[in-house]
């Protein structure tokens, strides 16, 4: 019964799309004003409400594990944890695509709900396009993926989860994620009105700012807690693997994050105006190629549940409407948009538009790297596309970005001269030279991780250097956001950079009461035996850690056998310092009574969360500030209108 | 370049962010023309072996009876067959996959040594019925069928 309302609703909600879509696309004809231009708002509003109906109704059917419905049969268990019973719910095909419709539509009932700054012309185009993205989705949804098809008869047992995805990251990654990747079909919808109604104003941008802000905040935090988790959960000791899933989070946040910057021109400056909407366009573009990589079938990875041509070509198909249709309409109209402000180069806007194409660079590079293997196999000849082409190629752009990250703060609007911040540029040139001198005196450390080091070093100074001379309780929060989240990526790559870097590794195979090291750190093999959870067992090794020959740790790596579905995984153990975490994964028994035991050291590693953390953070202080202050504006302006009323009454 | 007439700003913005992504876009072409690691069978790696030390990704099933543990109990040797009775040893440092087992479908990631052993830095097996290494999959239509051959010969 559940499942047939979840279904219902779904149907609906496609049909108020249309509604939407077709109301919003006549209202350009008949103006704002008119009968059917009403219904476009409504629409958008209750189509998200009926999103969110059939979504609850998901999250029931197994929460209840209710066998008659074939996705719950197929993806989970009755013996399973409770949560996971729940977040099973999107660690499917079916799910995980409804959870993409909902945030979508959601995210439509939201601006149809509270953005009234825009003139209406252009939300009605806005919303028009908001409709017709969904409803594509709606419809790959309900023809070719329908997550609420009954199962006749009912299961006597579900087949269980992929053991891999039984742990809290699954429960929060895709939902963070998909906050963020489709999120950014607002800021699609938004350039697509602006260039339908030709509205590309820096009111326009100051709409648009929060929404992308907002879906940056979700895409960086959905990347780092991926990252944690595909660190921790998969025991290979590496924390980004350039898989084309990663790479498919990655791509929209290099879009949003140099759209994020572009729309903060306009915002301000009125200029950019052609670039922020080609970006806008860029990144959704770059959600749905993800979503078209991961959802296809054709990667096989963790990610992808299920091999399906048909869906393959749907989702490419409606890739090709929607990318093709705004890049068509993006040549159509961009001529069209007059110029905006003009700016030199030794300006703040001309650091953003050097670093927005340097992005734009790593953008094509990581574009291209993940295609590249399906385009051979086309032609038959399968490679793999690893850390050595990402790593250098990217960095190539990479560099010279975090150098004009590091100065363009400092820089005024507009026109600026070079001399003005003479001092700061000499300060940021002398640390990263300091650096490079002083690491490279170690020793034995690879150029990319050496200039990683040397770059975060300066970059984390320089990042503060906007706060000098400020007021420090006067200064907008939205400069904070700036300075931390720039910080946060100082922070980050030091963290990457010194893992690859000092990272130590230790392969061996222990006796019961044998030890061994790893950096600074003394392992003995305690003991080996058999543990068991409630839908697993598993061979549990106990280690006693030392640090330094500090105080002993006690620490359990395991390798546990799920029997539903049948799969073994190893579950590493982190030790976190400070300075570091001891990682240890316990392997296989080896001939003479020993266990393999592999362990790695890896100084400052937990820096690079800890900066997507900061980065994260940065952008919320910024949207708090842009959103608290653009309410305070609502409310002056308000006020001076009642005080203006007031003041013509007696009158 | 402030003293350039303003009328050109935004054709000198766009062209030279065209520059930069055709820049991109040839690096990357060059770059995987160079880094991509190319995956062989062992037949092709036999006959026609990639230069020592190039990375590259070799596939194939795990001979049985060929899986040798040496005395430092991390250290495995074993041999990849392939079709035309090919064979490609390997040396692999560190813990299997959970179903790389003899006479199992594999991938090895790593580079042929001057020695002719390949030297694996990652296996990648079956991990479950789920998840089979992209170059496991097409793989099966010949060797699937020599296997079933093999292990029905007993039933008989």
């Amino acid at each position: 019964m559940i499942a047939e309302l979840g279904l219902a609703a779904l149907w609906l909600a496609a049909a108020l799309a249309f509604l939407q879509m077709a109301a919003g696309a006549l209202a350009l004809r008949a103006g704002p004003d008119s009968e059917i231009a009403r219904l476009t708002r409504p629409g958008a509003v209750v189509q998200g409400a009926l999103a969110l109906v059939s979504f609850a109704a998901l999250l029931y059917v197994f929460a209840v594990t209710d066998l008659s419905v074939a996705l719950v049969a197929a993806n989970s268990h009755s013996l399973k944890p409770w949560i996971y019973k729940v977040s099973g719910a999107w660690g499917n095909h079916e799910g995980s695509m409804l959870l993409w419709v909902t945030v979508m539509a959601l995210a439509g009932g939201l601006i149809a709900l509270v953005e009234r700054r825009l003139p209406e012309r252009t939300m009605q185009a806005t919303l028009a396009a908001q409709g017709f993205v969904a409803l594509g989705f709606y419809a790959f949804l309900l023809l070719s993926s329908n997550p609420f098809a009954r199962l006749e008869p009912a299961a006597r047992e579900g087949l269980g989860l992929n053991p891999l995805l039984q742990d809290i990251g699954l429960a929060l990654h895709p939902p963070t994620l998909y906050l963020g990747y489709v999120g950014l079909s607002v800021a699609f919808s938004f350039a697509v009105g602006a260039l339908l109604t030709r509205q590309v104003t820096p009111d326009f941008a100051r709409v648009m700012r929060p929404w992308v802000l907002g879906a940056w905040i979700f895409l960086t935090l959905g990347i780092t807690a991926g990252s944690y988790w595909a660190y921790y959960e998969l025991g290979w000791g590496g924390w980004w693997f350039w898989d084309p899933v990663e790479n498919a989070s990655l791509m929209p946040w290099l879009a949003a994050t140099a759209l994020l910057h572009s729309v903060s021109v306009l915002a301000s400056r009125d200029a950019l105006r052609v670039w922020t909407i080609m970006l806008g366009v860029v990144a959704f573009s770059m959600s749905m190629v993800g979503t078209f990589l991961v959802r296809s079938g054709i990667l096989t990875s963790v990610h992808a549940f299920a091999v399906d041509p048909e869906r393959g070509s749907f989702i490419l198909a409606l890739l090709a409407i929607y990318i093709g249709g705004a890049l068509l309409l993006f040549a159509l109209r961009a001529a069209t948009i007059s110029e905006g402000e003009r700016f030199s180069v030794a300006s703040r806007e001309g650091a953003l538009v050097f670093n927005n194409v340097m992005l734009s660079g790593i953008l094509a590079i990581v574009l291209l790297g993940t295609l590249y293997p399906l385009l051979t196999e086309a032609f038959g000849v399968r490679v793999s596309v690893g850390p050595p082409y990402f790593n250098p190629v990217s960095a190539i752009f990479a560099i010279p970005m975090f150098a004009v990250m590091a100065v363009g703060p400092l820089l005024r609007w507009r026109r600026d001269r070079w001399g003005r911040i003479g001092k700061q540029l000499a300060l940021i040139a002398a640390l990263l030279l300091a650096g490079l001198v002083l690491i490279s005196m170690i020793g034995g450390i690879a150029l990319l991780p050496l200039l990683g080091l040397a770059f975060a070093l300066a970059l984390g100074v320089a990042s503060f250097l906007p706060l000098r001379g400020r007021r420090l309780a006067r200064t907008p929060l939205a400069t904070w956001g700036m300075v931390i989240a720039h910080f946060g990526i100082a922070v980050s790559l030091f963290g990457m950079a010194s893992e690859s870097a000092f990272s130590t590794e230790r392969l061996a195979a222990l006796e019961i009461g044998q030890a061994t090291t790893v950096g600074p750190w003394q392992v003995e093999l305690a003991a080996v035996g058999p543990q068991a959870g409630p839908n697993w067992t598993a061979l549990a090794g106990q280690m006693v850690a030392r640090y330094d020959g500090g105080n002993p740790v006690e620490i359990v790596p395991m390798a546990r056998s799920f029997w539903a579905p049948p799969q073994q995984t190893s579950e590493s153990v982190l030790v976190t310092r400070w300075n570091g975490q001891l990682y240890a994964v316990l392997g296989d028994a080896a001939e003479g009574g020993r266990w393999q035991v592999r362990l790695w050291w890896k100084p400052f590693v937990t820096f690079i969360w800890y900066g997507g953390g900061l980065i994260a953070l940065g952008g919320m202080l910024s949207l708090i500030g842009r959103v608290a202050g653009d309410l305070k504006r609502r409310r002056v302006r308000r006020r001076a209108r009642q005080r203006r009323e007031d003041a013509e009454v007696p009158a | 370049m402030s003293a350039m007439k303003p009328k050109h700003q935004r054709l000198v913005l766009v062209v030279l962010a065209l520059i930069a992504l055709v820049a991109a876009a040839l690096l990357a072409v060059y770059a995987l023309r160079n880094q991509a690691s190319y995956f062989y069978l062992p037949e092709q790696m036999r006959d026609d072996p990639p230069a020592v030390g190039q990375a590259v990704r070799l596939g194939g099933m795990v001979e049985p009876g060929s899986l040798m543990t040496q005395s430092d109990g991390v250290t495995i040797n074993f041999a990849v067959t392939g079709r035309e009775s090919s064979r490609i040893p390997v040396r692999f440092s560190g813990i299997v996959p959970d179903l790389f087992v003899e006479g199992s479908g594999v991938v090895a990631e790593g580079r042929l040594g001057p020695d002719g052993v390949f030297l694996a830095d990652n296996l990648l097996a079956k991990h479950d019925e789920n998840y089979v290494p992209r170059e496991l999959e097409g793989m099966g239509e010949h060797q699937a069928a020599e296997m079933a051959e093999e292990t029905t010969v007993g039933l008989q």
